[in-house]
């Protein structure tokens, strides 16, 4: 006569699975790293310390004093955040039209100082303003919306055709719309 | 029963944050816009910088947080080398130092420890930031 097969209690499956879930779902959402990303220039010795000549016109200078004050190509600024990316997307996109805007996209310079009594506040704000201009025209160039560039952009290696393509990669490793921006050393005046 | 009671115990242990450092300068983060997400989260080191949130004990002027304890400017280099040896050879020179700055923490400090991760061949650098909402 055969024995009778023993059961597993089943009872209490739907506590393990819910269990389970609940423990994925918490252990997963790790805490997202997000925030601008720059990369900085090599080390102060390293660098050459001739003095490259830069034309005026393929310099965008803004300027924030220890008062959070804005100075965009010499002038008091008074627009929005919005508008200064405007701007700074018409003097990358030039391409000597203007005469007194950049010759062209790899020549644009996009220089950035600010006092050392300047807020993080007002830093990360232009900066982010900056930033914006050159990955709208990233994105545009691919067709794709500035997030989607973004995305694209943090894991380039996934997307390696469409990065390249966006910043315009040429056959000398060059990259036809580099994202030139200078954030010099603050002056001395604030703090 | 045990299985609720097991279920509970979880959750609790789950939830319960285990903060290996605990920050002690003020951490109100700047908004953006255009925030970039990191993909090796391992890579990542973290400098606070602010206000310390114990005046009586610090005092006013803003201070750089590496790990749990309070550094000079100066000794970001030493600081960049020994985050360095904890990761993989091949992968030392891809470190990046997310900068957690308070808003209202002025740029001269950061500047001093951007000029030090300059030295250390530190150069991927992340301003961490919060999406800004709202305001579209």
């Amino acid at each position: 006569m055969p024995r009778p097969t023993p059961d597993i209690p089943n009872a209490s499956m739907a506590d393990i699975a819910f269990l389970l879930l609940v423990f994925f779902l918490v252990t997963t959402t790790v805490a997202n790293i997000k925030g601008l990303s720059v990369g900085l220039p090599p080390p102060p010795e390293a660098q050459q310390m001739e003095d490259i000549k830069i034309p005026e016109r393929n310099l965008f200078k803004i300027q924030v004093n220890s008062f959070d004050n804005l100075l965009v190509e010499g002038e008091p600024w008074t627009g929005t955040n919005d508008q200064l990316t405007e701007e700074i997307k018409k003097f990358i996109l030039n391409n000597g039209a203007d005469p007194t805007s950049s010759d062209s996209p790899q020549d644009a310079i996009v220089s950035y100082k600010t006092d050392r009594g300047t807020s993080h506040r007002k830093f990360i704000e232009i900066l982010d303003a900056i930033q914006k201009a050159y990955y709208d025209i990233y994105a545009e160039r691919v067709g794709v919306t500035n997030e989607k560039w973004r995305e694209i952009a943090s894991d380039p290696e996934k997307y390696k055709d469409l990065y390249d393509r966006g910043r315009g990669k040429l056959p000398d490793g060059k990259l036809e719309i580099p994202m030139n921006l200078s954030i010099a050393e603050p002056t001395q005046v604030g703090q | 029963m045990p299985d609720v009671v097991f279920m509970l115990l979880f959750f609790f242990m789950v939830t319960t944050q285990m903060r290996d450092t605990s920050i002690m300068v003020q951490q109100r983060i700047p908004q953006a816009t255009q925030l970039r997400s990191l993909q090796r989260k391992t890579l990542v080191k973290y400098l606070y910088i602010g206000e310390p949130r114990k005046i009586e004990e610090w005092g006013k002027e803003p201070k750089i947080q590496a790990n749990d304890v309070f550094i000079q400017p100066k000794e970001v280099i030493q600081w960049v080398n020994q985050e360095k040896s904890t990761l993989d050879e091949s992968e030392r020179d891809q470190i990046t130092v997310a900068l957690k700055v308070d808003n209202e923490t002025k740029r001269g400090i950061i500047a001093d420890v951007e000029t030090e991760l300059r030295k250390a061949n530190a150069r991927k650098l992340l301003y961490s930031t919060n999406l800004k909402s709202g305001e579209f």
